[in-house]
């Protein structure tokens, strides 16, 4: 039996199912995987491989020994979890890191919850935040290991942008003098290849591709990403033009911290995400508020994980008061 | 009832935290590790062996109108006692759970008992429940903070076996819910369904 | 079982039950509040003797307050043989994670650090606990230096110290505990220059 997601009457024939949207989603990811695999080497290969196979591993072990139900695995969405997973973590990860987030963000955020479809919060997610509280020195370490691909290439960053901006402010720097003492930090750079950060966000251009890929062949709708892109801009943009010198324009918090990265793959999650086009608007809103709340206010850096976590908590009640209008019935009440 | 049965009910059939789902307060926030969750646990234990035995001696002459503030104020003495007591005798261990003694006063488990079982019942008997509720809380405390000492601390009673931290999430709060919720899965699965 | 409630068995039964109840704390009380004190005594003079050079007077019976903002400090001087080696102050700070944390600081005369030790705290454990000296190395850092040359604050806030890992805020708030410390012992060398 294939598994399909099921959203509300009326519905329309159509040849997707589970597995289908989920080898879309690793094509859109691939542009992603190569700029990494081509900058962070066999770490990056081995982070992704480690994932993928422990997330299917672990699904099929609980599905057919301890639920003793049928093996859903050949969907896919085990692996995608697993890749997204390991494009979540610091390119210095060790394997086991990778094997533990695997294990809980199947074992305890999916399958604990009923498998696919039941599950309320992202499991790759579940997966990164509970390594985050639980390894904080590993999952800060950003130095970036050797890889064979760019001999040559000087990289040696060991911090992420957003990391180094707090810090410089903290230090009562400004952001220009931040920025001058960083040459990494230009948008050529981070728009193409910037180092500093997780695994899956090297290039923001490999980000975009994937979106690309994913709207045209619709897999994914444009309100979730388009409306936390638009919040945090909007937000960061009032608070760059009351002062400059200390908050980083829009550009520059749309490119860093994992923002494409979360709002393009990890948002769009359909499990998780509303159903209605009103409700991702909300949904994303919240998300791109959130994680700037988090940039500014909070103690860690950078955000986006705990704001798609949180809005996914509210998911059911979005869905429940704004319903897609029914079919062949007048709408009025708006 | 026979009183072997009573303490077993308290600490099997009844158990106030998996199956009762009772005084999630403490649980969730005293069990950092093994010793802490005992301690946490014999001192609820303590208040509620003598208070359902004060209430069960009392609650013959008490009007029912003012029977929880009455039930209240004697449970509130008992606690106070109690901090005086662990502040004497074990001043680290009154350290380490703080706020959670005081709090021991609006525990429901506490006062459960007194409402549900020790205002109806002999002094003995209602001693007996004590003894099996709070025997079945220190349990459920004990193999929770063991199970969140060994995963996030990498000890067990203190006693270190791996070099470093564990897995902080577990000494952590999110690591409370999770532990708690795979316990109680694991209760419902091996015990409840066998006595049922 | 209860019995109906009157307005005057009502009041009767609340007075008598107050009444039995506060008198026997009272008496627990009594009983308890020597040894406690002592238990407190023991724990202050442990905690200066960490913190100061050898001395021979009693501390604890010197204890002098020292007005720094709106808060009152405790500051115990350590005496060899009638001269001054050094001031343990007893300080706090309340941004800690888990709310207060209070330390006890000795300075020599000169106003360098001597040692710093833990006296209460409320981090958690694993990671702001660390800030303990038996949990970590963290506090060394403060041995010997003079907090006029070096700045009490977390390099991630341009100071000098090394932050224990992922546990900043309790970094911030030791580092903030050790600078009132330090502001209580300016006042006392002002106060003793005037007085010369």
């Amino acid at each position: 039996m294939r598994k399909l997601l099921v959203s509300p009457a009326p519905h329309i024939h159509s040849p997707e199912n589970t597995r289908r949207i989920m080898i879309d989603v690793l094509i859109a990811l691939a542009p992603s995987l190569l700029v990494s695999i081509y900058f962070f080497g066999f770490s990056a290969i081995q982070l992704v491989l480690v994932g993928a196979v422990t997330c299917v591993g672990v699904e099929y072990l609980i599905q057919k020994y301890l639920l003793k139900t049928e093996v859903t695995i050949q969907d896919m969405s085990a692996a995608v979890t697993g890749v997204l997973l390991a494009l979540n973590l610091p390119p210095s990860s060790p394997w086991w890191l990778m094997l533990l987030g695997s294990i809980v963000a199947i074992g305890v955020a999916k399958m604990t919850f009923g498998g696919l479809g039941q599950n309320i919060f992202n499991p790759a997610l579940v997966g990164r935040v509970f390594l985050l509280i639980s390894f904080p020195v590993l999952m800060t370490d950003w130095n970036i290991p050797d890889s064979w691909f760019r001999a040559g290439v000087d990289a040696s960053t060991g911090a992420t942008p957003l990391a180094l901006i707090k810090e410089g402010l903290a230090q009562g720097h400004t952001v220009d003098q931040i920025m001058a003492l960083y040459p990494d930090l230009s948008y050529f750079q981070m728009l193409f290849i910037k180092v500093g950060g997780s695994v899956g966000e090297v290039s923001a251009l490999a980000l975009l591709l994937g979106l690309v890929y994913l709207l045209v062949r619709r897999v994914i709708r444009p309100h979730i990403p388009v409306t936390i892109l638009l919040t945090i801009a909007v937000f960061s943009g009032i608070f760059w033009l009351i002062d400059p010198t200390q908050y980083t324009d829009p550009l520059f918090n749309i490119l860093t911290g994992g923002v494409l990265l979360g709002s393009i793959f990890m948002a769009t999650d359909y499990v998780t995400s509303p159903m209605t086009a009103r409700g991702m608007v909300i949904y994303g809103v919240g998300i791109g508020l959130i994680t700037m709340l988090i940039r500014m206010f909070g103690s860690y850096p950078e955000g986006i994980s705990f704001a798609i976590l949180i809005m996914n908590s509210v998911v059911p009640l979005i869905n429940k008061y704004i319903k897609p209008a029914r079919f062949a019935k007048e709408v009025k009440n708006g | 009832m026979g009183r072997l049965k009573l303490i077993t009910r308290g600490i099997i059939q009844e158990n106030p935290t998996f199956v009762l789902v009772l005084g999630m307060c403490p649980t969730l926030g005293t069990t950092t590790s093994a010793i802490n969750g005992m301690g946490m646990g014999l001192a609820t234990t303590f208040v509620l062996i003598l208070s359902n035995m004060v209430i069960s001696l009392i609650a013959g002459l008490i009007p029912a109108k003012v029977r929880i503030p009455s039930y209240i104020v004697v449970i509130a003495t008992l606690v106070t006692i109690l901090q005086l007591l662990m502040q004497v005798f074990v001043p680290s261990l009154y350290e380490t759970l703080g706020l959670f003694i005081p709090l021991i006063v609006v525990n429901c488990i506490v006062l459960g008992r007194a409402e549900a079982f020790a205002n109806k019942n002999g002094v003995l008997d209602s001693a007996c429940d004590g003894i099996g509720s709070g025997l079945g809380f220190t349990l459920a405390l004990t193999s929770l903070g063991l199970v969140r000492e060994i995963l996030g601390s990498g000890s067990a009673f203190g006693w270190k076996f791996i070099e470093g931290d564990g897995i902080l999430a577990f000494v952590l709060a999110p690591g409370a819910f999770i532990a708690l919720g795979y316990l109680m899965v694991l209760y419902n699965k091996f015990v409840k369904s066998k006595i049922q | 079982m209860a019995k109906a409630s009157t307005f005057r068995n009502m009041v009767v039964c609340l007075f008598l039950i107050c009444f039995v109840c506060s008198g026997l704390l009272a008496v627990v009380n009594a009983l308890t509040e020597a040894p406690i004190a002592e238990a407190n005594v023991a724990k202050i003079n442990a905690s200066i003797a960490a913190v100061v050079p050898t001395f021979d007077n009693e501390p604890s019976s010197e204890v002098f307050q020292v007005t720094v903002g709106s808060d009152a400090i405790s500051v115990y001087p350590a005496t060899l043989e009638g001269a001054l080696v050094g001031y343990a102050v007893e300080t706090f700070s309340n941004k800690g994670f888990g709310g207060r944390i209070t330390l006890m600081v000795g300075f020599q005369p000169d106003g360098t650090v001597y040692n710093t030790s833990v006296v209460s705290h409320a981090e958690t454990p694993g990671l702001g606990d660390k800030m303990d000296a038996s949990k970590s190395n963290f506090s060394e850092q403060f041995k010997g230096i003079h907090p006029s040359t070096f700045r009490l604050a977390v390099k991630k806030d341009g100071g000098d110290i090394d932050a224990i890992t992922a546990s900043t805020i309790t970094s911030r708030a030791f580092a903030d505990a050790v600078s009132r410390a330090y502001e209580a012992f300016l006042l006392i060398e002002n106060d003793s220059k005037e007085e010369m």
